[in-house]
């Protein structure tokens, strides 16, 4: 079941284009990433979601309810890309400041501070104030003052910037605990690493469109399809190369070859190889990646 | 939700030291500076003294006097009901009301008799004669002094020739009538000693041992007090630094903008007119604190008289924090940056606070300077506090000043909730 929808969403700020006919589906329960190159357009998007951009068209449907756009709606949780809290608060005051401000009763406050405070790891600095936090510190609370409300939709605006790999370990741990109870989770990110391994969907914006979504396999077939990139180091260099292969230009003993069935492909290029007295040092077989999805997608050149 | 805004803005304060001392410390030191520097001395001023002058005397004598005193460059007279001039000449009630209500700092009552009086030099039929009479704010330790002085050197210039003429025919009353040559003679001398004659300036002195005219100074106000200008330096120095402190703080407001806060406070529950709201109480309860304790520090420090005026202390200090912290969110919604709001601010605080009387008493100030200074906050609330230290009114009587305070408060937010639309909706 879709929880959330965006159709064709614009929005122009003067003369940039920052939505230009977005449109997303999220689904009941899934962690879906969103992502998109610098100044795509993901941030305008969720802030549309969150009733803080008005759009000039298109239209956001909250549980198949149209959003009125004013207020953001008491089901969504946003973590926003800055570090949004208040730094000579305290992590625990904070995260009291912002349940109370989301409605969340006394009683029910101290439990659900109890419960972040244990999912971020934080409960032994509870009582410092945030300036003196790491980062990745700091963003966990930030992920954590956006979900204390038990909202059924989070959207996060890249959770993940700038921390080391076991708090980003730790804030998927976080996420993926979210999904198994029910949330929808939309999640900016430029790791692309990790929304593979841990999103269950991608949806890939740029210019303010969204050029593709689906599974990791889906984008892969539709896109750079299923092949796999295998590189052989040989002892000496190749006179010629076997057919589909290549010699790499900057060194003359690697050889590249694309191949669509590896099972039946690789032994035949080997086999090649050695036919010719090559004596083969190493094979590495890369499948297809949603880095080389993303890049096929969206090009080379830099933005912004 | 609004004590959870409190808190937050609580607990910044309170972990903000520099904040702190700007908004509690400071202020204290510069009023000290202050109060040390001029309290204790009285200003000195190049600005017109307003008086009103009371003629119940209508005579040759007392009309030179109103006249010599119209005539001084450093008092700015008013003789009749209405400030153009053109109504019923003042009465006494009328001008001990004008010094009441702080419309001009002294008033001269020129009494029935002065004239004969001087004439007979106080011994006519062995009745006290009438005296000048100052009715002033004594506890204005400059304007009264000034003006006492100005009456002496006029009432002793101005008159001599009737009074000499007067001390000749009673010279003739007395020791018989004068030879044709004398009268010639004196004839001869007299114009000099009228105003601007020759020997003018020596005729004051001479003239002064024998002029009749004492002058006496009557304070219109309850009692005199010595604290006088402590109380003005404490309201005009604390609603200045309010100013400052409030505009400073609510730049917690772009801090929030900066750091991505206001935008989640957005998207929880509180909209931006509760988090407006929220501030606002947060500025106008650290003002009064603020305003509380320079006035505190002026009652231990310098005896300013502040619990015999509670009430009125509390309604205006209230009101004008209340104003102040509406006038800082206008300025902080107004502004891009940290920076531009304390460059914006301390420009406009600066210029109200000199045209509003916090820095150099409105009292002192030209008319028209007056008249300007009503443009600002500061004036408003200055006249409020000087309503209940200096003239010990009773809080009905600062309705004028709290309805405009309180009319400039609903401006402000309406001001500031305008502004923050940016914020709110892109
Ligand atoms: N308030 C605004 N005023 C003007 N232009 C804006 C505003 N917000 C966004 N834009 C522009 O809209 C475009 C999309 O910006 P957006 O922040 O949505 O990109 P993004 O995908 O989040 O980028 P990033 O990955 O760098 O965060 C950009 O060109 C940006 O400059
Ligand atoms: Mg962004």
């Amino acid at each position: 079941m879709d929880v959330l929808t965006v159709d064709g969403a614009r929005k122009r700020f003067g003369d940039v284009v920052a939505l230009d006919g977005a449109t997303l589906a999220l689904r009941e329960g899934e962690l879906l990433a969103l992502l998109g190159p610098n100044g795509a357009g993901k941030t305008t998007l969720i802030r549309a979601i969150a009733g803080r951009v008005r759009l000039d068209g298109g239209e956001i449907r909250l549980f198949g309810k149209p959003l009125d756009g004013h207020r953001t709606p008491p089901e969504l949780g946003i973590v926003p890309q800055e570090l949004a809290v208040y730094p000579l608060l305290t992590a625990r005051e904070n995260l009291e400041a912002f349940g109370r401000l989301q409605g969340l009763s006394r009683h029910d406050l101290a439990g659900q501070v109890k419960w972040a405070l244990e999912v971020t790891a934080l409960g032994d600095r509870a009582d410092e104030p945030v300036k003196g936090f790491s980062g990745g510190m700091k963003r966990r609370l930030n992920i954590a003052c956006g979900v204390l409300h038990r909202p059924r939709i989070v959207l996060l605006d890249e959770p993940t910037v700038g921390v080391d790999p076991q708090s980003r370990e730790r804030i998927y741990d976080m996420l993926v605990a979210l999904t198994s109870a029910g949330v929808s989770l939309l999640l900016t990110t430029h790791h692309l690493e990790e929304a593979e391994a841990r999103c269950s969907r991608t949806v890939i914006i740029d210019h303010g469109r969204v050029i593709a979504a689906g599974t990791l396999p889906e984008l892969v077939d539709r896109t750079v399809g299923r092949h796999r990139v295998v590189t052989v180091r040989t002892n000496a260099p190749v006179d010629t190369p076997p057919p589909g292969a290549e010699i790499l230009a900057d060194d003359p003993r690697l050889l590249r070859a694309r191949v669509s069935n590896v099972a039946r492909d690789l032994p035949l290029l080997l086999g090649a190889l050695v036919a010719q007295g090559c004596e083969v040092e190493d094979v590495e077989v890369r499948g297809p990646s949603l880095q080389s999805v993303f890049i096929h997608l969206t090009g080379r050149e830099l933005r912004e | 939700m609004i004590a959870t805004l409190l808190r937050i803005a609580w607990t910044n304060l309170r972990r903000d030291r520099v904040a702190q001392a700007l908004t509690f410390v400071l202020p204290i030191i510069f009023f000290s500076i202050f109060a040390s520097v001029f309290g204790n001395q009285g200003g000195n001023s190049t600005a017109r003294i307003r008086i009103a002058i009371v003629d119940e005397d209508s005579s040759e004598l007392s009309r030179r006097i109103a006249d010599g005193l119209q005539k001084e460059t450093a008092l700015r007279v008013r003789r009749t009901s209405d400030a153009e001039g053109t109504g019923t000449p003042l009465d006494r009630a009328a001008a001990e009301r004008l010094v009441r209500d702080g419309d001009v700092p002294v008033a001269i009552v020129l009494p029935r008799g002065l004239g004969h009086a001087a004439m007979t030099f106080g011994s006519a039929d062995g009745v006290a004669s009438p005296r000048i009479q100052l009715l002033a704010d004594v506890s204005d330790r400059i304007a009264p002094q000034m003006v006492f002085g100005l009456l002496q050197k006029v009432a002793m210039t101005s008159a001599p020739d009737l009074i000499m003429q007067s001390g000749l025919s009673q010279f003739e009353r007395y020791a018989g009538k004068m030879t044709p040559q004398q009268k010639s003679a004196v004839k001869a001398w007299l114009p000099r000693l009228k105003p601007g004659g020759a020997d003018a300036v020596q005729a004051k002195d001479s003239a002064g041992g024998v002029l009749g005219i004492g002058i006496d100074t009557v304070d219109v106000m309850r009692q005199g007090r010595t604290e006088s200008l402590i109380s003005f330096y404490a309201a005009g120095v604390g609603v200045m630094f309010l100013l400052f402190s409030v505009s400073g703080a609510s730049g917690t407001l772009l801090d929030e903008v900066d750091s991505g806060t206001l935008d989640r406070m957005l998207s929880t529950r509180v909209g931006m007119t509760g988090l407006l709201t929220g501030k606002w109480i947060f500025l106008a309860l650290m003002g009064t604190a603020q305003l509380t304790l320079m006035f505190l520090w002026g009652r231990i420090a310098f005896g300013l008289d502040l619990f015999h005026h509670l009430p009125g202390f509390f309604v205006m200090t209230v009101v004008t924090a209340a104003a102040a912290a509406g006038f800082g969110l206008v300025l902080a919604t107004l502004a891009r940056t940290r920076a531009q709001l304390s460059g914006m601010s301390t420009i406009i605080i600066l210029i109200m606070s000199s045209l509003g009387g916090s820095m150099f008493p409105r009292f002192l100030m030209s008319e028209s300077m007056q008249r300007l200074g009503l443009v600002t906050f500061n004036a408003w609330a200055l006249d409020g506090y000087l309503k209940v230290f200096w003239r010990d009114a009773p809080v009905w009587q600062l309705w004028p000043q709290l309805l405009v305070l309180m009319t400039l408060t609903a401006i402000f937010l309406t001001l500031a909730r305008t502004f923050a639309r940016r914020w709110e909706v892109t």
